[in-house]
């Protein structure tokens, strides 16, 4: 039955005006979780406000799970489903850029927009940079694309790379997960900071 | 601790938000075939804007055209685009029911506005030039690839993060 856009139950068009709506429960819980506040996100590095580490990791297994299960009931045919392709290099190197750019500029791009569309300044200029960034890369493309397309593993799941089967991977991460909230309340009481 | 406490509520259980936001993820896959995603409307934007203001130049450049082949329908006619728009909507809508909606520089009372300001240019920089490299950002790659169980997802959200805690030493007197 799903994906409904491969099944046909919908057309391209619909497909686009459902993305608008999908689109605005993603705003809306973000904004509402509090990601459009830099100190907020940042704070789980520092330990006095781990929301980004709750929100994300409990988002991550619902999905995960969810999935599963929509599976399993032959829901949707996961086969069809967009599973990001792995490259080695450019997925660790993009992750390490990313992640500077997260603890300098305080936002994602996901959350600097949700931001600016409440009247964050700040995240209206990272979202500047973030376009300067994206056209940095776009210019130099052709000095770095051999490294950009190097070490391709095709697009492998975590189950087919560790060799176990997909429930007990998301088992695993739900144990991780369950692990980390616990640790996150602990240090949200251990470096508590005002909020501003 | 009661003024924290009464600060706190003006945001929704983070676990309730975790939860709504995974139902998302799912009717994102369960009628699009695809996960959620940000930084990928941002290209679509880039690759419009120098279409219109430079058009020979995209024609030559690796970039666009590789670009341009995966979608015939032009750049703007995608499905990230559209729930970019939907994600803004979204945001302003939060804003308005709990209140939120003003124009401020946030940062922390130990530095100033501009130097919020111009480490939130970088940090856009550094973002923007690494969701190109890592195919996908703390949405596209991270919280959708690990939803479907992608290896690649699994990597980009453990080196964003690990990087971010790593250099967070560094940067602690511009948050704490």
């Amino acid at each position: 039955m799903g994906p409904l856009i491969s099944s046909g139950v919908i057309t391209q068009n619909t497909n686009f005006f459902l993305a608008f709506l999908i689109g605005i429960g993603f705003g809306f819980i973000l904004e509402a979780s509090g990601f459009s506040s830099s100190r907020k996100l940042v704070g789980v590095f520092y330990g006095y406000d781990t929301v980004v580490l709750k929100v994300f990791f409990t988002a991550a297994i619902t999905g995960m799970v969810g999935l599963l299960f929509l599976s399993l009931f032959n829901w949707i045919d996961l086969d069809l489903v967009y599973i990001n392709p792995t490259y080695l290099y450019s997925s660790i190197a993009g992750g390490i850029i990313m992640g500077a750019g997260f603890i300098i500029g305080g936002f994602c791009p996901g959350t600097g927009f949700c931001a600016a569309s409440i009247g964050k300044i700040d995240a209206m200029f990272f979202i500047v940079g973030l376009f300067a960034g994206i056209l940095i890369f776009a210019e130099v493309y052709p000095l770095i694309e051999g490294f950009f397309k190097a070490k391709y593993l095709g697009i492998p799941t975590l189950s087919e790379i560790l060799g176990i089967k997909d429930g007990l991977v998301s088992l695993g991460v739900i144990v991780v997960a369950m692990i980390m909230f616990w640790i996150g309340e602990w240090a949200e009481k251990k470096f508590p900071q005002k909020e501003y | 601790m009661n003024k924290n406490l009464k600060q706190k509520t003006k945001y929704i259980n983070p676990y309730l938000g975790g939860v709504l936001l995974g139902l998302v993820l799912i009717a994102a896959n369960f009628i699009s075939g695809r996960g959620l995603g940000a930084s990928g409307a941002a290209k679509s934007a880039v690759v419009a804007t120098v279409e219109t203001m430079a058009p020979t130049h995209t024609e030559n450049a690796a970039f666009y055209s590789e670009y341009n082949e995966s979608h015939p329908n032009g750049p703007l006619k995608s499905w990230l685009v559209f729930q970019m728009l939907g994600l803004i909507v979204g945001a302003f809508l939060s804003g308005i029911i709990f209140r939120r909606l003003t124009f401020k520089v946030e940062h922390s009372p130990k530095i100033t506005s501009k130097r919020r300001i111009i480490l939130a240019i970088i940090g856009g920089v550094l973002f923007g030039f690494g969701s190109q490299l890592g195919r996908g950002c703390t949405s596209g790659s991270a919280l959708s690839g690990m939803a479907v169980l992608s290896y690649g997802g699994f990597l980009s959200m453990a080196f964003i993060f690990g990087t971010a805690f790593a250099l967070a030493y560094f940067f602690r007197k511009n948050w704490i």
